[in-house]
């Protein structure tokens, strides 16, 4: 497999040693070049899967997506950015002026922050914490904040109420989502990502053996508990538009708005990323124990184009359970993750703590 | 006991149904889509069979309609937008005078094609055409008067009585 180590080592040696820059300086260019490669992709990759969404939710219903701008509709995505671009930025009368202002920043940094730790590649792992699924929920959990005082501060009661109910959302699928990545942290006895996707060398977590129930029930809850998190597929109610007139971003236009989409986008490549690093086994390929032939030709495919595939699969089966699916309302929304999630990941753990230790 | 039994029945129950809600739209997927591309398919473009593109009074080879000038139709318009001109005229063969069509005007910028006109017809006069494209720069081109000149309307065939035995 190409390990990326020798690239990234490449530009350090070629700072420090060629160039002669002090260490300080090297440090600071090179966190420079990450941050600026993190949030270009971040950009393009909302723009892919906003085309995509376009062009597959067009498929399941029968329709065409955009095909007018460029071919096939590449281009809609471009253009529409521009034109987010250069909308005017409405300023409400008596809003709360900097939360206002400040609101989108926070749901933005939520997700730009899990960006850092997820394992794209071999060696293209920007930070590798020990513990980095603790940190993935920690700072997923900024995004509340966001949308609480986007509500808050629109001075508009709908808004309010969009909010709350989104913050009430967002904080109980928090718990069935972490306890669902705890299952798995069981299973690999530590919460480092590049040693979880290193310990699926043999196997997918999925497919381990006996452990595959668990994991399995555990992918599945993870997958729902997630997209509620991101305020997608049948959990959008915050954000409804025939109920709640957009909910938590009405107040919101131009750039602003652009910020709150993006975001979206951005939480549900995330939900899908983990999901794959932590239970289909991140960048590693498809290794089945015993054809050793076979393991070999699949580790020539490189490691960036199995994670981006992986992710593919997931982000698809979420546009296949949003377009398929009616809005849950509020009451059903909690009262499906009090009473049926929460207390099958709470069991679903137990039976990945027995698994573990008898077999 | 019996209500853990319940709940669990319940749960799998659920995710039943939400597996069939998902083979319904993973069959849609791979339908034919049904998108026409408009300005490019003009040439090939056909609508259903009932569609109310303009109303037009068929004339046959002989530049003959079938409007018997009844007013019909102009009375069960709901905002007045057909009018039925007609004239006297005196039938040369029996010497009666008749009732034939003069003028049949119909405003298009008026009309909301509701259908009345064409169901209520008796003698399957007018009838709707396909064209859709309808938009013009002046409003006068809208007022259409839908007998040809010159026409006038085909004589209806007697049927001829059939001996019973």
């Amino acid at each position: 497999m190409f390990d990326f180590k020798i690239v990234t080592d490449w530009i350090d040696n070629l700072l420090r040693v060629q160039i002669g820059i002090p260490s300080f300086w090297t440090l600071a260019i090179e966190f420079i070049i990450v941050g600026v490669v993190f949030l270009s992709a971040y950009a393009v990759l909302a723009l892919i899967l906003i085309y995509v969404e376009r062009k597959i939710c067009a498929f399941f219903q029968c329709r065409i997506g955009p095909n007018r701008v460029g071919k096939w509709g590449l281009l809609q995505s471009i253009a529409d950015m521009i034109k987010i671009l250069l909308k005017e930025i409405i300023s409400i009368d008596r809003s709360d002026k900097f939360l206002f202002v400040l609101a989108p920043f926070f749901v933005i940094m939520g997700s730009i922050l899990t960006f850092a730790a997820l394992p794209f590649g071999k060696g293209l792992h920007a930070i590798d914490f020990n513990i980095g699924i603790f940190y993935l929920m920690a700072v997923s959990s900024l995004g509340i904040i966001g949308i609480l005082l986007a509500g808050w501060s629109s001075n508009n009661k709908y808004t309010l109420i969009g909010a709350m109910r989104s913050g009430a959302q967002l904080v109980s699928y928090e718990l069935s989502a972490a306890l669902a990545l705890m299952t798995v942290v069981v299973l690999s006895g530590t919460m480092q990502l590049s040693q979880i996707v290193e310990k699926q060398n043999t196997v997918w977590n999925i497919f381990h053996g006996f452990a595959a129930i668990p994991t399995f029930i555990a992918f599945i809850i993870y997958l729902i508990a997630g997209h509620a998190e991101t305020n997608r597929g049948p959990f959008d109610l915050p954000e409804a538009e025939s109920e709640l007139t957009a909910g938590y971003h009405t107040e919101y236009s131009g750039i602003t708005f652009g910020f709150y989409y993006l975001a979206e986008y951005m939480n549900m490549f995330i939900v899908a990323a983990i999901a794959t690093t932590v239970f289909l086994g991140g960048w590693m390929p498809l290794h089945i124990p015993g054809w050793g032939a076979f393991n070999h030709i699949m580790d020539y495919i490189p490691t960036v184009i199995w994670f981006f595939g992986k992710v593919a699969v997931c982000v698809f089966f979420a546009l296949w359970v949003r377009w398929t699916f009616p809005r849950l309302r509020i009451d059903q929304l909690l009262k499906f993750e009090w009473k049926i999630l929460m207390p099958i990941s709470l069991l679903n753990l137990l039976l990945m703590a027995l698994v573990v230790t008898l077999i | 006991m019996k209500s853990v039994i319940e709940y669990i029945k319940k749960i799998v129950v659920g995710i039943w149904n939400l597996m069939l809600g998902m083979k319904i739209t993973w069959i849609n997927l791979f339908r034919k889509k049904i998108t026409e591309q408009y300005p490019e398919n003009r040439d090939t473009q056909v609508m259903f069979e009932r569609f109310r593109g303009l109303l037009t009074m068929p004339h046959n080879a002989n530049n003959e309609h079938k409007c018997t000038a009844c007013g019909i139709c102009q009375m069960n318009c709901p905002n007045g937008t057909i009018q039925v001109i007609s004239k006297t005229e005196t039938d040369e063969a029996t010497g009666k005078s008749k009732k034939v069509l003069d003028q049949y005007l119909y405003n298009l910028g008026s009309c909301i094609f509701c259908d009345l006109c064409v169901q209520t017809c008796p003698s399957d006069a007018i009838a709707w055409s396909q064209k859709f494209e309808h938009s013009v720069f002046r409003r006068e081109i809208l007022l259409k008067q839908l007998n040809k000149p010159g026409s006038k309307m085909a004589e209806k065939v007697k049927p001829t009585t059939v001996e019973t035995k």
